[in-house]
């Protein structure tokens, strides 16, 4: 079985960015597995612009950006298989080696790594999971398949088209169809505020007309073969949609914007602890989960806004990972992470209090004129002041390990 | 014009399981169905349940054929290579009322014939699943678990291997009989058949009609379900009822599927129309809070899909009583066979109606045997169920069985494209994916579905603009985005 210090599971941006810094760390026995015929992830397949502002200080098409990694591996000439699937991860007890097998066309492949790095990225929910009622046409698609079918395939889904979900990728495909001669009615986001970002709203829907309806969902999917249309309702505080306030929208396409879930299968199949709330793996500030040498970066840990936020992540975790194999361990985390209501996750969840690490959350709503604090042992060790923070964007905050102590936990709260 | 000596009218599990008995013999054999697959009404819109025969009453057809296909199914599932599992059920009441209607249902199945059933306390039924509700429960070792959509797979290929000839997208609009044959008219064609066999279910009533027999008087109970993804599945090992109520229904329910998700339903309403499978909020909303009472993780973070199905019953219109399974061949109406009201436990008792079906056949017209004919089938060979050692084998053998298409059921492009190259030739989305399990699991798609369309367009060198989702107007798209230079 071949030896290797780190086994990445994922070439998307996550995977590759940790293996280009792993590589300038001077780690080199490492493998990059892919499922697809080509490296770059879901990158691939986003054609528009607006990736690399933060990490390259200049705006790339998705596959611009993932090119820019790409090339780096392929320069450094960093080893990766593609059209491999992992299919299973096992850690052994008392060594702690990791196992894992992929299936290729070349047989089932079997690796022994001293640590796996896990960058699966994401799935979309889908219209089971929010079971949103009526007949079953074809016509009903999420966000990322149709983009998938008009990018990748060049297979036009639709021509009349209406979006449930303000999430990013709807809003990119609300633009992407108007830009190829259908007409997309309208976005409708159940919540009271939109879930994907401002600059989406004005460049995607405000810049084409496309009217967004807060507080409103699909009810009913009708039409027997194709979509012919959906019923749209206004919902209370509850969500519920209100009585009296159905409307028909006649459609061919329905597409589905509905929310990214991190695909951890994997994950739990080599034991790694998942938190409810981000539906990622719990890790320290190493980016280490609960199985000591098993790391977890970008979408498959937390959801990300951008992608540039997903590469640096990616980087820190290969510093961790490099920290790791030289010194065969890192600093212990005893600590926990807490949050009050008004937040919905955090990464890390688990802290030495000896280090620096940075800290990357969301609210849980829309909040003007707050500050968010760190606060450990009743200390405020860090805070930040916004104006405005809202669930779209994530809010990353930097923690010095000399305001911490290495004893209490650490307490993250919103106060307006 | 073609010519058959026996059309099947209905691809339903019934049909599908008449025409594999009928293929036991030298006859030509049509079968026509207006979907374009097997199993597209109500054959895969139920529970999957391979029911013991404790609910219906003693002496009707039901009752008899539920025994007799329960008691064979370990041998039928092995000549199909089809997924079964005998799990056993648990009844679990309440109340007082519940136990009297368990032990009445008890006694029934007793005289139906239906072994080794017997009352179980709270203690023993935590020793049999630690998930059940419910204070005490009969045990029914016989029941189990099956894939409807494989079974009537399953059935229709092996007619198909044996000789039987599937014709879909055929709506039978009329027949009529002449001296020997029976001119049978779909909105496509016309077909001569020397004999008709009415399979059609919900549409039997107007089969019936057309053959010459009595428009019997039907009506649709229909129930919606959820689909849980495998997660919960660990925490249901054998299908959990409540007592059933005084008529021998029983209300929502969760049943491990023999793949390992749960089914939580149905609920039963009335319905009119027989092509209304919608899911509505009321009702999906009735099941979380029903469901809730028999299965402890009936959550919306497990939930992957809901659909519904209709039990289209025959009914008295005098007393309002459902009537028993009817099969019916009388010299009035010469060379048919006329099945109606054949609903719920339809898939338990395909088999022993077709063989009572292929009977009156037989009897009439002494066939003569098909010397051919193979009742085993050998069906796709699913990765996700091979150990290791068979893995690196099969991949060996057939390098597609090591590309991964459906992430979430661990199906590989050897499968999908046997799937496409299936017996039947269908090649709609939902038949790859009822033949596969591909798209079946938490994403729904979301990572194969792309690359199953495309597999669909490659291997059988169709336009995009023909691919199927499942019906015949369910196109998927419409034409390319733009014209390649």
């Amino acid at each position: 079985m071949r030896q290797l210090d780190t086994v990445i599971i994922g070439g998307g941006p996550a995977g590759l960015s940790a293996a280009v810094r792993l590589w300038e760390k001077g780690i080199r026995n490492l493998l990059i597995l892919e499922r697809e015929k080509q490296l770059g992830g879901i990158l691939r397949q986003c054609i528009h612009d607006g990736f690399g502002l933060t990490r390259f200080g200049e705006t790339l098409s998705g596959p611009e950006y993932a090119q820019r990694f790409i090339s780096q591996v392929e320069e450094f000439d960093i080893p990766y298989i593609t059209d491999t699937t992992v299919i299973d991860i096992s850690v052994e007890e008392d060594t702690g080696k990791k196992k894992v097998v992929a299936a290729s066309k070349d047989g089932l492949l079997e690796f022994e790594a001293k640590t796996v790095i896990l960058t699966m990225g994401c799935r979309e929910r889908t219209r089971g999971a929010i079971s949103i009622p009526g007949e079953r046409p074809a016509g009903v698609y999420t966000a990322g398949v149709a983009q998938a079918y008009i990018n990748l395939q060049n297979k036009m889904v639709g021509r009349e088209v209406v979006i449930l979900g303000s999430g990013d990728i709807g809003m990119i495909m609300a633009r992407r169809m108007t830009l190829e001669g259908a007409h997309v009615q309208a976005v409708f986001e159940v919540q009271p505020y939109a879930s994907g970002l401002p600059r989406n709203i004005l460049q995607c829907l405000d810049d084409y007309g496309i009217p967004l309806y807060l507080s409103h969902t699909v009810t009913e999917i009708r039409g027997r073969e194709r979509l012919e249309s959906v019923v749209v309702s206004q919902v209370d505080e509850r969500m519920q949609p209100i009585k009296g306030t159905e409307k028909e929208y006649p459609c061919d396409t329905l597409i589905l914007s509905v929310g990214l879930i991190p695909e951890n299968e994997l994950s739990l199949a080599a034991g790694v602890e998942l938190d409810p709330r981000s539906k990622g793996a719990v890790v320290d500030e190493h980016h280490q989960t609960s199985v000591p040498g098993v790391f977890a970066a970008g979408n498959v840990l937390q959801v990300h806004d951008l992608v540039d936020f997903v590469s640096m992540e990616a980087e820190e975790l290969a510093d961790s990972v490099a920290a790791y194999l030289r010194e065969d361990g890192l600093t212990p985390c005893g600590l926990s992470v807490m949050t009050d209501g008004n937040v919905t996750h955090t990464i890390p969840q688990r802290i030495s209090g000896t280090e620096d690490f940075k800290l990357s959350m969301r609210v849980r709503r829309p909040m003007k004129d707050c500050r968010i604090e760190l606060v450990q042992g009743g200390q405020v060790v860090a805070e930040r002041r916004m104006k405005k923070a809202i669930p779209a964007e994530m809010i990353q905050i930097p923690v010095k390990a000399a305001k911490l102590n290495e004893k209490e936990d650490l307490e993250v709260k919103v106060v307006c | 014009m073609r010519e058959y000596d026996v059309m099947v009218i209905g691809a339903g599990v019934v049909g599908c399981a008449v025409a594999r008995e009928l293929s036991r013999y030298r006859l030509r054999i049509g079968v026509l169905e207006k979907e374009l697959d097997v199993a597209c009404g109500n054959s895969s819109r139920n529970t999957g349940m391979l029911h013991a025969g404790f609910t219906y009453k003693p002496g009707t057809l039901k009752a008899e054929c539920a025994v007799e296909g329960n008691q064979e199914f370990d041998q039928v599932a092995k000549e199909l290579n089809v997924p079964f599992k005998r799990t056993g059920k648990l009844v679990v009441g309440f109340t007082d009322h519940d136990r009297e209607n368990i032990l009445k249902f008890k006694a029934i199945g007793e005289q139906n014939g239906v072994k080794g059933m017997r009352m179980v306390t709270k203690e023993e039924m935590a020793a049999i699943d630690p998930h059940a509700g419910g204070e005490f429960a009969m045990y029914v070792p016989s029941s189990g678990i099956l894939d409807p959509m494989q079974y009537t797979i399953a059935l229709a290929e092996n007619a198909a291997m044996n000789g039987a000839q599937f014709l879909f997208g055929q709506k039978v609009v009329g027949m009529e009989r002449e001296e020997e044959t029976y001119r049978i008219r779909t909105e496509k064609e016309t077909f001569s058949t020397r004999w008709v066999i009415n399979c059609a279910g919900m549409y039997a009533p107007e089969i019936s009609e057309m053959m010459g027999y009595p428009n019997y008087p039907t009506k649709g109970f229909k129930g919606e379900y959820f689909i849980l993804d495998k997660k919960a599945g660990k925490y249901l090992g054998i299908p959990v009822y409540p007592a059933p109520n005084d008529n021998g229904g029983f209300m929502t329910h969760a049943t491990p599927t023999v793949d390992g998700n749960v089914l939580v339903g149905p609920d039963s309403y009335v319905t009119e129309d027989r092509e209304d499978y919608a899911v509505t909020k009321e009702h999906l909303d009735g099941l979380i809070a029903d469901g809730r009472k028999m299965f402890d993780h009936m959550e919306p973070q497990y939930f992957i899909r809901n659909f519904a199905g209709i039990r289209w019953k025959r009914y008295d219109p005098e007393t309002g009583a459902i009537l028993d399974f009817l099969l019916e061949a009388d010299d009035g109406h010469p060379r048919t066979v006329n099945l109606v009201g054949i609903e719920s436990p339809g898939i338990t008792c395909a088999l022993p109606l077709a063989r009572r079906a292929v009977k009156k056949l037989v009897e009439k017209e002494q066939p003569e045997a098909n010397e051919a004919f193979q009742p085993n089938r050998p069906g796709i060979r699913r990765f996700s169920e091979m150990t290791e050692e068979e893995k690196k084998a099969a991949i060996q053998e057939d390098r597609d069985y090591g590309e991964i298409v459906c992430r979430c059921e661990t199906v590989t492009r050897a499968e999908i494209r046997q799937a496409i190259h299936n017996p039947l030739g269908v090649h709609t989305v939902t038949g790859i994916k009822n033949r596969t399990r591909a798209t079946m699991g938490r994403c729904q798609g979301g990572y194969c579905e792309t690359r199953i369309t495309h597999m669909i367009e490659e291997e059988l060198g169709v336009a995009p603009e023909d691919v199927r989702y499942s019906k015949e107007g369910g196109y998927m798209f419409m034409g390319k985005v733009r014209e390649e230079q």
